[in-house]
């Protein structure tokens, strides 16, 4: 069959502006061909940086502010659409050719009806009357399992939630009928039980209207599951090219073998699970009225690590909160190495502060963007045991060697580091501290798979010399298994289940458990109709 | 910081903020006459004996300017400084305190900025006694509402962000909130700030004295002159135009430095980048 969309010796060139220096240009994608048949999903797979979504634009034959594509071609339809006039462009975009963001969120305008924005398109190209659309719009939220398709254009985006609107998203790239759909990693943004339901609904959508589609992201076991094809993209450049089967079960080049094993990491649960650094009991937070936390009680042993996972809103975050003194409990207390901790922050001695650390979900915003390494990593030991000059030098150096980074990083600032390297600085500031227990909230979820291994295992290694204890916020299983001594479910602000790693994750389960570990993906094709057909007969037989 | 950073921009700015200081620091040694000494027929062109021409009374312009650039930087840098200080201070500590405090603040700083500024300083002037540090307090308590005001939002940008949060965490004090995680922060909008209030000071500083309550002549100060000279515009004699230029270019100058100011503080590297 002839291909769709054919993409030859692809070049695309920025320019870049460091300051006090000339502009130079910077090649972001070199060298890369490939061709989408029709009906046929190819993944774009590659870590932040690498060019999948500039690739993805370009089968709109657009280019982000500043970028050029100066070389190769794009033929749709065996048209090049590099070479056609803004005017030809427009026909190709939101017609043939359509695009479903990562943001739903930041993609829809608030201020219109979800409707109006899905038929838009079809009515600006003409492709279809008013009532055509319409009519269409409602067949494609009932196809992308919406709640109430007839009445759901009705409502506006801050209406539906998070999953709803990337599907809706998906209704508005699909109604004009396109040849092709680029899909810029849409279900990153959302929790794992909402994507499975949305790449239930895409793959359903995609095999009923023939569409054929270029599906970016970072997450190989997401892409294993809807795409036929897999492009392995590193800066720029293509690592390897095949059919989804060869890609996950054979990988030949060692890039996508470390991308394929990067769940692999497991550890033994501690034996000895008795005695407590921290014991949290019946804790009851929240804000105001609003009930956050609803009696919580878990407690964490000396030199293990606590796994608290749940979606985004169960109440994990509030927990470090309430630990941290942030938030002072409504009801119930927390010990401390068998001492009560005083419940609100101001209460609380700098020893007390001390022994408990904290490394966040963006290191970016965690730091002070106006002081280099040295001042952040040398702060605490100032604050805590007043080193100052030569001896501070000297610890500052030891921390920056112990987080695998070495001491020419001292003098950096932190824009100058990369996201990777942001969360380890993050890591040694709290370390700073000489800390007895850590929380870390989230402090993967925002990196590369390859990078966010190499920050647990450095937090492993770290446990291992100074044993310290970790409460490890998460919404990601397989960290968990790769971490966890012990495991905290939490749904809706209610400690769902709790205890040992291995007693938690194996069955029989609750519900919830059930639905959030059947819900992460794994990397095995037709793991998505595996779910899915468990759950239907499951259903049935309710 | 390398010297060949700096735009010529920011250099013009300098050049004519180190003219004026150096007038305002050396004003007796400079000037060829006396600040209020009478030499010669009111209204004298330009050039000849006399530079820049003689006012209404018939004293040198050109010294009374190098006087008057004393009195005016003085004064206006004062206020400036003074209102900075006050509104920085007032609305960080609010910013970071939050809750009945910044209430108290806030809707005070409302009821402050409610009454027209012109009026309130009129009237506040009229009651107390014509001194020099009264005129500065003045000018600097009514401008540090807008100071309040400003500093308020972007601290409060800077107060929510997760490392103000560890500081918290680690124990740190308010002040060291404020002064080392806050304030390198928000440098730049309140630089910008301050040269455009600097600026907004010499002018209200010279609409006060042009009502005849702000500096008290015969002493000479920039928006006085205007004021003493204003009749000649009529006749065509433009005595009043220049001291109407030294504020206008004193004000463009200090906005020079601070744009370049702004530039070096609002690079992400620390400062270090592009000049």
């Amino acid at each position: 069959m002839a291909s769709l969309l054919s993409v030859k010796n692809l070049k695309i060139e920025a320019t870049s502006y460091p300051p006090g220096e000339p502009p130079r240009t910077v090649t972001l994608v070199e060298g890369v061909s490939f061709d989408v048949e029709k009906g046929k999903v190819l993944g774009l797979i590659g870590e932040s940086g690498a060019g999948k979504s500039t690739i993805g634009l370009t089968s709109l034959a657009y280019g982000r502010g500043g970028v050029r594509i100066t070389g190769g071609e794009v033929l749709l339809d065996g048209e090049d659409i590099l070479k056609l006039s803004p005017a030809g462009i427009r026909k190709v975009r939101g017609c043939k050719v359509c695009y479903v963001a990562q943001s739903a969120a930041a993609a829809f305008n608030p201020a219109h009806r979800l409707g109006e924005q899905v038929i838009e398109a079809s009515l600006k190209h003409g492709i279809m009357s008013r009532a055509e659309a319409e009519k269409r719009a409602v067949h494609l939220f009932g196809v992308l399992g919406l709640p109430n398709p007839e009445t759901f254009g009705q409502r506006y985006p801050h209406q539906v939630s998070g999953g709803q609107l990337q599907r809706a998203m998906t209704a508005m790239a699909l109604c004009p009928n396109p040849e092709l759909i680029v899909f810029d990693e849409p279900t990153t943004a959302l929790d794992v039980t909402t994507q499975i339901d949305v790449l239930a609904a895409i793959k359903h959508a995609i095999e009923e209207t023939h569409t054929a589609a270029l599906y970016i992201t970072h997450d190989l076991a997401v892409v294993a599951q809807i795409t036929d094809d897999i492009l392995v993209l590193r800066h720029g450049k293509m690592v390897e090219y095949g059919p989804v089967k060869q890609i996950i079960e054979a990988p030949r080049e060692d890039y996508t073998r470390a991308l394929v094993n990067v769940r692999g990491t497991k550890r033994e649960e501690a034996a000895d699970q008795s005695g407590a650094l921290l014991r949290v009991e019946n804790v009851t937070a929240g804000y105001g009225m609003l009930r956050v936390l609803q009696d919580v009680s878990l407690h964490l042993p000396k030199g293990q690590t606590l796994a608290v996972v749940g979606e985004s809103g169960s109440g994990k975050s509030t927990l470090a909160r309430v630990i941290t003194g942030l938030l002072p409990p409504q009801e119930g207390r927390i010990t401390f190495d068998g001492k009560p901790l005083p419940k609100a922050l101001k209460g609380r001695s700098n020893d007390e502060l001390r022994r408990i650390q904290m490394i966040y979900q963006m290191a970016d915003t965690a730091m002070n963007p106006r002081q280099t390494v040295r001042d952040i990593i040398g702060r605490p030991l100032t604050f805590y045991y007043g080193l100052r000059g030569e001896k501070k030098t000297a610890r500052v150096k030891e921390l920056l060697e112990q987080i695998e980074m070495g001491g020419r990083f001292a003098d950096r600032y932190p824009a100058e580091l990369s996201g990777g390297q942001k969360q380890r600085v993050a890591i040694a500031r709290a370390l700073a501290a000489s800390p007895e227990l850590i929380l870390c909230d989230e402090p993967t979820s925002a990196l590369d798979p390859l990078v966010a291994e190499g920050i647990l295992n450095l937090l492993h290694k770290l446990q291992e010399e100074t044993q310290v204890s970790y409460v490890f916020i998460t919404h990601d299983i397989a960290i968990v298994r790769a971490i966890a001594d012990s495991v905290a479910v939490m749904h809706r602000g209610r400690l769902v289940r709790f205890g040992p790693k291995s007693k938690v994750l194996s069955p029989p389960f609750d519900d919830y458990t059930d639905l959030l570990l059947k819900s992460v993906p794994e990397m095995e094709i037709g793991w998505l109709e595996r779910v899915l057909e468990t759950r239907r007969m499951e259903s049935a037989g309710n | 910081m390398r010297l060949s950073t700096i735009p010529i921009s920011a250099w013009i700015g300098m050049a004519g903020i180190a003219l004026s200081v150096i007038c305002a620091l050396f004003a007796p040694l400079l000037a060829p006459y006396g600040e209020s000494q009478i030499v010669g027929a009111i209204w004298q062109p330009m050039g000849g004996e006399h530079l820049l021409g003689t006012d209404n009374l018939g004293r040198d312009l050109f010294s009374r300017l190098i006087f008057g650039a004393r009195t005016t930087i003085f004064v206006a840098l004062a206020a400036t400084i003074l209102s900075f200080s006050l509104g920085m201070l007032l609305s960080f500590t609010a910013a970071v305190t939050g809750g009945f405090v910044d209430q108290v603040f806030s809707r005070f700083n409302d009821l402050m900025m409610a009454i027209p500024t012109l009026i309130f300083a009129l009237v506040v002037l009229a009651v107390l006694p014509q001194q020099l540090w009264i005129l500065i307090l003045v000018m600097a308590v009514l401008d540090s509402t807008r100071v309040y005001r400003i500093g308020r939002a972007v601290a409060l940008d800077v107060a929510v962000m997760e490392f103000v949060e560890a500081a918290r965490l680690r124990g740190e004090g308010t002040g060291w909130i404020i002064f080392r995680e806050i304030l390198p922060n928000t440098l730049s909008p309140l630089l910008a700030e301050f040269g455009l209030r600097f600026a907004f000071s010499i002018l209200f500083l010279s609409t006060l004295s042009f009502l005849g309550l702000g500096i008290q002549p015969p002493a000479a100060d920039w928006g006085g002159m205007v004021k003493d000279n204003k009749d000649g515009i009529i006749f065509g004699i433009s005595a009043a135009l220049i001291p109407g230029g030294a504020i206008a270019g004193l004000a463009i100058c200090v906005n020079l430095v601070v744009d370049w100011l702004m530039k070096r503080t609002s690079s992400l590297k620390g400062g270090r980048g592009d000049g």
